[in-house]
């Protein structure tokens, strides 16, 4: 069964992602599990790809630390098993999506790596490189499996919102900015104006991610959608804390968590 | 519904960031509307003939047939343009769209800096700004480049990322793109990315076949027997094929960069050695590992270094329409001194690959057989990394 809806069931959404195997994947489960306790709400895991076109400096780098540690699609798939089933520690039963680029899945096998998706109890994909005009492709082989494709929606998306809106399953990622991902000092974009037209359109929750931070900042963007997504910010805690990151990344999920609440 | 727009087959598309969905429709729009307008070819045609030097030559390299005692060869000499190199009828035709556009800022990618100065020179004469992304491996192996890129006023943003090579200058072009649409046109140098990319970049660059076949009817009376170009991303090899595409009697022969031999990991041979995969906004065939990761590809020519190939070619492969062969870098080097002592013709060492493999088919091919070899560019930026791929050092 698919469990996004219950990220969206207790108030704000907190949605921290984490670049899978940096710095390599053995760190991985304790965080995740660290993230689960601290109160995320939906856990977005990354694949690491090698070239990522929409990632800025910080999550660019955890993917290449990740890969030449060795990361693979496939002992990802097997490191979300163990989590899912318990082994080598307590069970992570919150929804959690993949958030990876299109060659990751298309090379495994669209269909090969959706069905590995279902069997290990992953709940959503997340592809920044397949835009409506593509999804074609991806999401009706998605639906079939359960493993909805999130549709995304940018500053610049403008007549295109509810012609996205309209198709979206899941949860909606709304990027809050220009540009790739990473922190920013400040969110500019009129926000309040795009959320308006989804919900006009869709009951799908809306999440809002791309430069956010500080537990002000994830307040604020939750006030006007159903909840806030925060990658770089943890990303900087691993590239810094390391292998043993899950007791820093745990304590800032729980402030960012507090800040929604 | 969903509409997947630009294929070639299977390949082609629009994988790319919602944030950009908008700037390629807004392309898409602008180039229906000016392609057909006179205005806009009357001043692109005036800016080929007057600026680029265009039309370009169809020169009989007699010397070439007759050391190597087969086919006729005749060389298209987009080295003769002005900037050097073909690169500049897609960039022309791609700053006019862009000036039409409303936009004030060229941003580009470049690999041998061929594109990157030919944005530049067309930023510099059409006052536009412009920024230009390149590898610093890139950087390093065409400096010369880097400086007329600078001298024309252009910014040179080094990329440290991935290989620091041509994919990574892309991948970073395409980055700033999403930081900065408004007034900003990314103006991709090769038939690659997303739609409306490899259509526009090949129709500017397809004055290249529309010269070659009125030339060469004039000079034989007939269509050629095969015409060779080399292919990194394409541009100059589908300029070179499209008007003969319906002819089926003509082979379309690309050249890849085999780099150090395609059964090694040092080579760029997409067609021979990648396979189907989605990356900088299209589906076509690139070069990685099971998992999908892009390879670290690797060729002498930084202009062929790239590792994948516009998806229209990958289209003509799978259809059979053309063929593609790979030359090591080693084939390459000799061709590039070949060519400079027998016609007296540097070239580039991308066009190189090109002239490589006329000089493999020639000598089989008997003397009524005529074959075209488009010359992408000129070599002077190739002479240091030739000079010390041979063990010799020079300074300029």
């Amino acid at each position: 069964m698919n469990k996004i809806h219950e990220a969206f069931a207790h108030g704000k959404a907190f949605i921290p992602f984490i670049t899978c195997g940096d710095p390599d994947l053995s760190a991985t489960p304790a965080i995740v599990r660290a993230m689960q306790e601290a109160g995320a709400d939906l856990i977005e895991l990354g694949i690491p790809f090698s070239d990522p076109t929409a990632e800025g400096p910080v999550i660019q780098a955890a993917n290449l630390r990740a890969l030449s540690a060795g990361t693979t699609t496939d002992k990802i798939f097997q490191m979300v098993d163990d989590l899912r089933q318990g082994r080598g520690g307590e069970a992570v039963t919150i929804p959690m999506v993949f958030m990876t680029y299109a060659n990751v899945v298309y090379s495994y096998g669209t269909e090969r790596f959706l069905a590995r998706c279902r069997q290990i109890g992953m709940d959503g994909l997340i592809l920044p490189d397949v835009p409506y005009e593509e999804r074609g492709e991806f999401a009706p082989l998605c639906d079939q499996f359960d493993v909805p494709l999130t549709s995304m929606i940018a500053p610049t998306s403008h007549d295109r919102i509810s012609m996205i809106a309209r198709e979206a399953k899941g949860f909606i990622y709304l990027i809050s900015s220009l540009g790739v991902t990473g922190v920013r000092s400040s969110i500019t974009t009129d926000l309040d104006a795009i959320t308006q037209v989804i919900r006009s359109t869709t009951d799908v929750p809306c999440a809002i991610g791309f430069g956010i931070s500080t537990p002000a900042q994830a307040h604020a963007m939750a006030e006007i959608s159903d909840g806030a997504i925060v990658g770089s910010a943890i990303m900087r805690i691993i590239a810094k804390a390391g292998r043993h990151a899950a007791p820093a990344v745990g304590a800032y999920v729980r402030e960012m968590k507090n800040a929604l609440r | 519904m969903h509409e997947s727009k630009g294929r070639f087959g299977l390949h082609g598309g629009q994988y790319i960031p919602e944030t950009l969905m908008n700037a390629v429709v807004e392309l898409e729009k602008a180039y229906e509307q000016y392609k057909n307008d006179p205005a806009f070819q009357k001043e692109l045609a005036a800016l080929f003939r007057d600026y680029a030097g265009r039309p370009s030559l169809l020169y009989y390299a007699g010397r070439m047939t007759k050391d190597l005692g087969g086919a006729k060869i005749y060389l298209k000499r987009e080295d003769l343009n002005h900037t050097g190199a073909h690169k500049i009828n897609n960039v022309l035709g791609q700053a006019l769209l862009a000036k039409r556009m409303g936009k004030t800022r060229l941003i580009a990618e470049t690999g041998a800096g061929q594109h990157g100065v030919a944005t530049a020179t067309a930023a510099a004469f059409m006052d536009m700004d412009c920024v230009v992304f390149m590898g610093k491996t890139d950087m390093q192996r065409q400096a010369l480049n880097v400086y007329r890129m600078r001298l024309l006023g252009a910014e040179v943003v080094p990329v440290t990322t991935g290989t620091a090579t041509l994919k990574d200058a892309v991948s970073e072009a395409m980055r700033e793109w999403t930081r900065r649409i408004d007034d900003t046109h990314y103006c991709l140098g090769s038939v690659m990315g997303p739609h409306p990319f490899p259509t526009i970049v090949r129709d500017f660059q397809a004055v290249i076949s529309r010269e070659i076949r009125t030339q060469i009817l004039e000079k034989e009376g007939r269509l050629p027997d095969a015409v060779l170009a080399c292919v990194g991303g394409g541009s100059n090899a589908i300029g070179s094929f499209y008007h003969f595409i319906p002819d089926k009697d003509v082979r379309l022969i690309g050249c890849e960069a085999a780099g150090r031999g395609i059964d090694t990991r040092e080579t760029a041979a997409t067609i021979a050695t990648g396979r189907e995969g989605i990356f900088h906004g299209m589906k076509s065939y690139f070069c990685q590992d099971e998992y999908g990761q892009i390879a670290p590809v690797y060729s002498i020519s930084a202009g062929l270094d790239y590792p994948g190939i516009g998806p229209e070619h990958a289209w003509l492969h799978d259809t059979g329409r053309a063929e593609y062969v790979a030359i090591t870098d080693e084939e390459a080097v000799n061709a590039f001194e070949y060519l400079s002592r027998t016609e007296g013709i540097i070239p580039a060492i991308e066009s190189a690959h090109a002239v490589a493999y006329a000089m493999k088919i020639a000598p089989k091919l008997p003397k009524d057989k005529i074959l075209v070899v488009t010359l992408s560019g000129r070599g002077d930026k190739d002479c240091a990394a030739i000079a010390r791929y041979r063990g010799e050092e020079i300074s300029e």
